[in-house]
């Protein structure tokens, strides 16, 4: 198995977290893993994205130009990332913002509305863990005893109190996936 | 078994000096390698080794430091990226005239001058050929992993002190900025003041007791006694050629054609591969692991037996002259390549191998 | 009388410092350089302190101090000297660390590197030889270089539209958190050398009680460069010189 994802947004949304959640997850299922992010001005406030790697075997590339999965949470990103996803690949999306829906029809697309959830749910921290429990319920490569494993290597031990919020807040997303196209 | 853990490769240079007794580091920030000295500065190693870490007024100010250390047989060490290791040259220059060991870590991003924060290997020629003024060498080592960032502070070390010679690890913006899993060395303690007296007792400033002063420098006035000393250094180089060369191959049993690639453009080709398989050309890689000393022999004993090399950097072109020199003329050899910051995609160096050669 | 009879101990009005070597000086006569370098070696002998220092020695005239006083040392890149220094005394804070610099290589090249040594407050001594002069390549315009003074690179004068001003950086760092001792002295007559020496012997001992820079700054004559004769070099030094760079303490804390 090898899944080769990119998750894009703006600073500010968790990105680079959720892809470090997810990579540290790997690890703790013995998968090999590369987290590789954009760097530089994007960190303050610009747009930002990570390409994660899980595989079976030793990763060549950590940089890619196609993937199977896109996760995209804005419109900039939406714009230079629909089109990188592998024929029959899989592209999540939050709606929030977005203008132009994506339009592939040899993909499978599926929303996820985080953005709202979170507000609803009175903490917008969670909206990144939301995401990632939609992506994991299209994609089920790390099962949630794992994850809980992987946030507790990722999050500093101050923060383990908040675990059991961020687990719950996968579940979330993973009932409220909402399926636009299916090939 | 020791524990895995997911680290950048910046975070791992420092954690790795922590672990292997490095004495000091002197730096200055500068992306996309910043979180070498954030990481020493979070960690305070100095309350745990011992080990110093001071952020210097400058690069220029970071090196000699690093040449005031090294003078007192310390294990030291600095980190930077391209338009800082310009900066450094002055100073790598004198530690290698003064035969001093030191590691200096370049995360390359892509210039000239300012130029971008984006990966690059734009600075191949500056780290194998010399850099600054005068006839000299770093050892040159390039991690293709955060794994090797690792492992080669421990090795640039060694090697440092073995040829008393400064190291370098010449790493990009990628191999720096990735994070990867990562198993760290177990602690080495600094060492006591009687190791660094047994191992480098013959010229470091320790204060002068019961012996001839020590003297460390790279000045001498008079040409004939410079000449002498030009042809030790030289025969240092040669003895490093001829003992330090390392490399990896990966899918050369039965291929048509070579990508020589170092640091993360090695990664990138080794995708290539896959895609070049799949359509069923038969290619592999060499990856030079030291590219200074540079893996000549393996390069010329593949000649016989394939059609061609395509050198792929980030760069204008500037391994490929080593690789050309290795293969003399017998078979042809390419160069593909992208500036500025661009990484290039799996799938085009296919089609650029597919383009340069006429497959 | 036999000159045995004169060779005895109590006669004895002057002795050579033990850590100054055999070497024959390569330094012009009339320098101050020769001076303030057997001042820190008798220092250095009183304080029973060879194997305890390393000096760092400049590019400059005195980059081969290295050959004269019996100690180690390393010899720093131009004006790079506090940056060696800080280092060394950072991974040796129990050693006497002084780098020995000239106005070209501190005030100029190196401005930066003694301005951010202060500023930490590094354990360290720096013997800054002021001369007013470029001595090795050939009488060049320094920092300090007075306004109308002749140099190589000034062959009209110094002119303050041209080439900026004499620039005292002694008082610039003496306002610097991190210096604990800052003076300026010369070494022209018996009197100013017992003072020169004081000061240096002082700068030493305030690195065993670990209190930042002690920096001394020594106003001194370069008559070669200045094309005068020693006695001519040091009367002109006291007639321009000290009423730019006065003589005195700045600072001891």
């Amino acid at each position: 198995m090898t899944e080769e994802i990119i998750i894009a947004g703006f600073g500010g949304q968790g990105v680079l977290s959720m892809g470090k959640i997810l990579a540290y997850s790997g690890i703790m299922q013995d998968q090999e893993v590369s987290w590789m992010p954009s760097y530089g001005p994007e960190m303050r406030g610009g747009t930002a994205n990570v390409t994660v790697i899980i595989s079976d075997d030793r990763i060549s590339s950590p940089v890619l130009n196609a993937f199977d999965t896109a996760i995209v949470l804005n419109q900039q990103s939406m714009d230079k990332f629909e089109s990188l996803v592998k024929p029959g690949g899989t592209l999540v999306y939050d709606p929030n913002g977005i203008t132009h829906h994506p339009t592939r029809k040899d993909i499978n697309i599926y929303q996820i509305e985080g953005a709202r959830l979170a507000s609803e749910g009175g903490n917008p921290k969670i909206f990144n863990m939301i995401i990632l429990g939609a992506f994991l319920k299209v994609k089920p490569i790390i099962n949630l005893e794992n994850l809980e494993k992987g946030l507790q290597k990722s999050l500093p031990a101050r923060h383990h109190k908040l675990i059991p919020m961020n687990i719950e807040a996968v579940q979330t997303g993973m009932n409220n996936l909402v399926t636009i196209n299916q090939i | 078994m020791a524990e895995v853990k997911l680290m950048k490769g910046n975070e791992v240079i420092a954690e790795t000096a922590i672990r292997c007794g490095c004495d000091g580091y002197f730096g200055y920030p500068i992306t996309p390698q910043s979180e070498v000295m954030e990481t020493l500065m979070l960690r305070k190693p100095w309350e745990e080794t011992g080990m110093v870490v001071l952020q210097a007024e400058s690069e220029v100010a970071a090196i000699n430091m690093v040449y005031g250390g090294a003078s007192c047989g310390k294990k030291v060490m600095t980190s930077s990226s391209s338009p800082g290791i310009s900066l450094k040259q002055e100073g790598i220059t004198y530690i290698a005239g003064s035969e001093l060991p030191c590691l200096v870590v370049d995360v390359m991003r892509g210039g000239p001058g300012l130029g971008t924060i984006q990966p690059s290997q734009s600075d191949y020629f500056q780290a194998t050929k010399g850099g600054g003024h005068g006839d000299y060498h770093l050892i040159v080592l390039a991690p293709a992993s955060v794994q090797e960032m690792s492992d080669f502070v421990v090795l640039g070390f060694d090697l440092a002190f073995k040829y008393r010679n400064p190291a370098m690890v010449l790493a990009d913006g990628v191999i720096g900025q990735m994070m990867e899993k990562v198993v760290l060395p177990d602690y080495t303690p600094r060492r006591t003041e009687e190791e660094i007296e047994k191992q480098c007792g013959d010229w470091a400033l320790t204060g002068k007791k019961n012996r001839n002063r020590h003297v460390i420098t790279s000045l001498e006035l008079e040409a004939p006694r410079q000449e002498v000393f030009n042809e030790k250094l030289q025969r240092k180089y040669r003895e490093i050629e001829a003992n330090e060369v390392r490399y990896e191959m990966i899918n050369c049993e039965d291929a048509e054609y070579i990508f020589v690639a170092y640091g993360s453009t090695a990664r990138i080709c080794q995708k290539s591969i896959q895609l070049a398989r799949e359509a069923g050309i038969k290619v592999g890689l060499l990856r030079p692991i030291t590219l200074y000393p540079f893996p000549m022999k393996p390069i010329s004993d593949l000649c016989g037996r394939v059609k061609g090399f395509l050198s792929v950097e980030m760069s204008a072109g500037q391994m490929v002259e080593d690789v050309r020199l290795a293969v003399e003329g017998r078979v042809k050899v390419e160069h593909y390549g992208r500036m500025g910051g661009v990484v290039p995609t799996p799938e085009e160096i296919v089609v650029a191998l597919r383009e340069k050669f006429s497959i | 009388m036999e000159l045995t009879d004169i060779i005895k101990e109590e006669n004895l009005v002057l002795k050579k410092s033990g850590l100054l070597t055999d070497n024959v000086m390569h330094y012009c006569p009339g320098c101050t350089h020769g001076v303030v370098h057997k001042l820190i070696a008798e220092v250095i002998e009183e304080l029973g302190i060879q194997d305890q220092t390393i000096g760092v020695s400049p590019v400059g005239c005195s980059v081969f101090a290295y050959n004269y006083i019996d100690i180690d040392w390393a010899e720093a890149a131009h004006g790079r000297a506090p940056a060696v220094a800080t280092a060394i005394n950072r991974l040796h804070p129990e050693k006497y660390v002084f780098t020995y610099q000239g106005d070209g290589d501190l005030a100029s090249i190196g401005c930066a590197e003694i301005m951010h040594a202060c500023n930490r407050g590094e354990n360290i001594v720096v013997i800054f030889i002021n001369n007013a002069i470029y001595g090795m390549t050939g009488g060049q315009m320094a920092p300090t270089t007075l306004l109308g003074q002749v140099t190589a690179t000034t062959p009209y004068g110094r002119d303050a539209k041209l080439n900026g001003f004499p620039m005292k950086i002694t008082e610039l760092l003496a306002q610097l958190d991190g210096t604990c001792y800052v003076t300026r002295q010369s070494a022209d007559t018996p009197a100013a050398v017992r003072k020169t020496k004081n000061a240096i012997k002082k700068a030493f001992q305030n690195t065993r009680l670990q209190k930042g820079v002690s920096f001394v700054e020594v106003v001194g004559t370069c008559n070669s460069g200045w094309k005068m004769t020693p006695v001519d070099a040091n009367k002109w030094m006291r007639d321009n010189m000290f009423a730019k760079y006065p003589l005195g303490d700045m600072k001891d804390i």
